[in-house]
């Protein structure tokens, strides 16, 4: 038997129906699994136009065929559904440990439908499911209730993913988070739990994962635990510093997103790089499920201790917030992580309401007595986080999101969004085909869709002048077909530093019994992000949405090495719907739809 | 020729964070980096005033040198 379980679990919340159905084979070959497949299905079962916070959305939470195994970085599973955010295709991306354990449960992804009446939390131990009352549990953070949830449970080998007071509270970044430290923290996946009244979901399986020819798996695991060892990236610098190692090289480049993205240069970069965490405040390395690279830190400050922080934390509550305190950061970090909001979209939240302030259109007598929104005030980022989870008061205006904060006020222009998800840490002024990517990327203003810092900045697989336009078009269609195609195995997306699409089609070949060649891992790349696509445009999304806040293309970046610069979005974008088969409008043409079998 | 010289990540043990260093006129990236005895397969990345240019650059008089091992992230 392959890798594929075969199973999908269904849990309805709204008649208490629990059911289990086999995997379509076809399907799960053709988007290989995960995100791909969760997309589809997704698709193809709600109807169009629905409110994402309604009993009509689904929630999948997913593995991939190397999710259990024993590839290395294969614990990572992802949460597909509507978002609440934006209203497009949410899949957020999460490791730790809980995905592998779904998976030892004996399925491949678990559908939730419905809305509970009263606060529930769904337990699995293997075949026995079961949906309970979380009455107790509602209102308390994330670590309580894994804490009272595994006691209830029975067994300390047990995996919880939940949501804190901010998925309650259906605030629209809140994140779902697993194994206390780790995130599917993008596009509000979080509020889309607490709308079905699901608290929780813990698990525990007690099967093995099998592979379809274990010695070739065997070998060619073995393979790629080599380049992973010898990549430089993989062997070395993220297991020394984790990802926050990017703070000084985003900040020399000039495209260290500042004060929100007023400027791309902060002075103070330095005392809240990975080199600073490393050397204050880490106390040990805090590895996903079978990850040789082991890039995640744990920090104690103060006697607090916790998982992160990431790269785009320290940026969201640093520079973005002017903020040099690292220990501010690191706690507002702990914060989110037990509120329960995305790290990314919490900070850029708080620079967003930092900027009204600023400009005199967010006044001291609405903050409830809170800290001064001011550039700098490390004090401002711990404890806005921290009354996000908040029934009502200025946090929980903020727990909506800068794109709705700054529309109420008028100012939406300060909205540092694309298709209302917050941008992460790079400015793309200096960087024209990670731009590109924000435009263009699903689930909106996001990093990880096609990663272009790697070979506009790290020269990973190979040096490309950030400035220049040539070929970018197609480099960016490749970046977001292959992270698709990584993204539905099961596997980091940081193997990618070390591994080729050949990489991955060799062990999922191993490990399924399917065939897949390096054309066929990013053809179901392709497949996967045109059905994503397809998703956004039913819901009313067109080219217009393809595109950056309007600082970024219209004001010049101030100073230091990118300054002048902008994104010259609209001198790429014709391009790239050209390379992927779209029409002028940005629409998937007849001829790509059948090419893909779509 | 003056240059400023700055070091990150694994680099820096040993050596500095940041200094500014006399060097003859003509000096590229990668005698600065003979100078240092940092080895070319850690010279990952070498910006000189934020722009990523080849180590054999030859450096002017004021030139900020940043350099950086192999590192990645997201």
């Amino acid at each position: 038997m392959g890798s594929v379980l075969g199973k999908v679990l269904r849990v309805n919340l709204t008649t208490g129906a629990i059911s289990t159905e086999e995997l379509s084979a076809e399907l799960s070959k053709a988007f290989i699994g995960g995100r791909g497949l969760a997309g589809k299905m997704l698709a193809d079962e709600i109807p169009a136009g629905i409110d994402a916070l309604s009993e009509e959305n689904k929630l999948f939470f997913v593995t991939g065929p190397l999710t259990g195994t024993a590839a290395p970085t294969g614990g990572r599973y992802m949460v597909v559904t509507k978002s609440p955010l934006n209203d497009v295709i949410a899949s957020s991306n999460s490791g730790g440990f809980w995905g592998a354990e779904l998976k030892f449960a004996g399925y491949d992804l678990l559908v939730v439908e419905g809305k509970a009446k009263e606060p529930v939390y769904i337990s699995i131990k293997d075949d026995q499911i079961e949906v309970k009352p979380a009455g107790h549990v509602w209102g308390k953070n994330t670590n309580e209730t894994t804490d009272m949830l595994l006691e209830e449970f029975g067994d300390p080998k047990a995996r919880v993913a939940n949501i804190g007071t901010a998925g309650e509270q259906l605030s629209r970044i809140a994140c779902i988070m697993n194994d206390r430290w780790r995130a599917a923290g993008r596009s509000g996946v979080g509020a889309v739990m607490g709308s079905k009244n699901l608290k929780a979901i813990v698990v525990r399986g007690t099967n093995k994962v099998d592979v379809a020819d274990p010695d070739k798996f065997k070998e060619t695991v073995k393979e790629v635990m080599q380049k992973i060892k010898e990549n430089g990236v993989t062997g070395q610098g993220l297991p020394a510093y984790g990802t926050a190692v990017l703070v000084n090289i985003i900040n020399e480049a000039g495209i260290f997103p500042t004060n929100n993205f007023q400027t791309g240069v902060f002075n103070k970069a330095d005392e809240i790089s990975g080199e600073a965490i490393a050397e204050k405040y880490l106390k040990k390395k805090d590895p996903c499920y079978r990850c040789p690279i082991a890039c995640g830190r744990y920090c104690v400050v103060d006697g607090e201790e916790g998982g992160g922080p990431e790269y785009e934390t320290v940026w969201a509550f640093g520079s973005d917030c002017g903020v040099s305190d690292l220990k501010a950061i690191i706690k507002a970090n702990n914060a989110c992580n037990e509120v329960g909001v995305d790290t990314i979209s919490a900070g850029a939240t708080i620079a967003a309401a930092m900027e009204l302030a600023q400009r005199g259109m967010v006044k001291s007598d609405e903050l409830n007595g809170g800290p001064e929104l001011t550039w700098g005030n490390g004090q401002a980022v711990i404890e806005w986080v921290k009354r996000m989870g908040d029934k009502e008061g200025f946090g929980k205006k903020l727990a909506m999101g800068s794109a709705r904060l700054t529309e109420a006020y008028g100012a939406p222009e300060l909205s540092m969004t694309v298709k209302k998800l917050e941008l992460p840490a790079y400015d793309p002024r200096g960087l024209m085909g990670h731009g590109l990517q924000y435009a263009t990327a699903n689930r909106g203003g996001c990093h990880v869709r096609g990663y272009m810092v790697s070979p506009e900045i790290l020269g990973l697989p190979e040096a490309l002048d950030r400035f220049s336009l040539d070929g970018k078009a197609e480099w960016v269609k490749i970046f977001q077909d292959l992270t698709t195609a990584i993204d539905s195995s099961g596997l980091c997306l940081f193997t990618s530093f070390a591994f080729g699409a050949d990489d991955y089609a060799n062990l999922l070949t191993a490990a399924t019994g399917n065939t897949y060649t390096a054309e066929d891992v990013l053809a179901a790349g392709d497949r996967g992000f045109n059905v994503e696509r397809l998703f956004n445009l039913q819901e009313g999304y067109t080219a217009a949405d393809d595109t950056l806040p309007k600082r970024l293309l219209e004001e010049p970046m101030p100073e230091g090495p990118t300054k002048g610069h902008v994104h010259p979005l609209d001198k790429l974008l014709p391009k790239y719907y050209e390379v992927r088969g779209w029409d002028a409008e940005g629409v998937p043409t007849e001829d790509k739809k059948k090419a893909l079998g779509l | 020729m003056q240059i400023t010289v700055k070091l990150f990540a694994t680099l820096r043990t040993n050596r500095f964070k940041a200094e500014n260093r006399e060097y003859p006129e003509g000096s590229t990236v990668l005698d600065v980096a003979n100078d240092l005895d940092i080895p070319k397969e850690e010279l990952a990345i070498t910006m000189v005033n934020g722009i990523i240019l080849e180590p054999e650059t030859v450096l002017q008089d004021g030139d900020t040198l940043s350099i950086f091992p192999p590192v990645g992230g997201g």
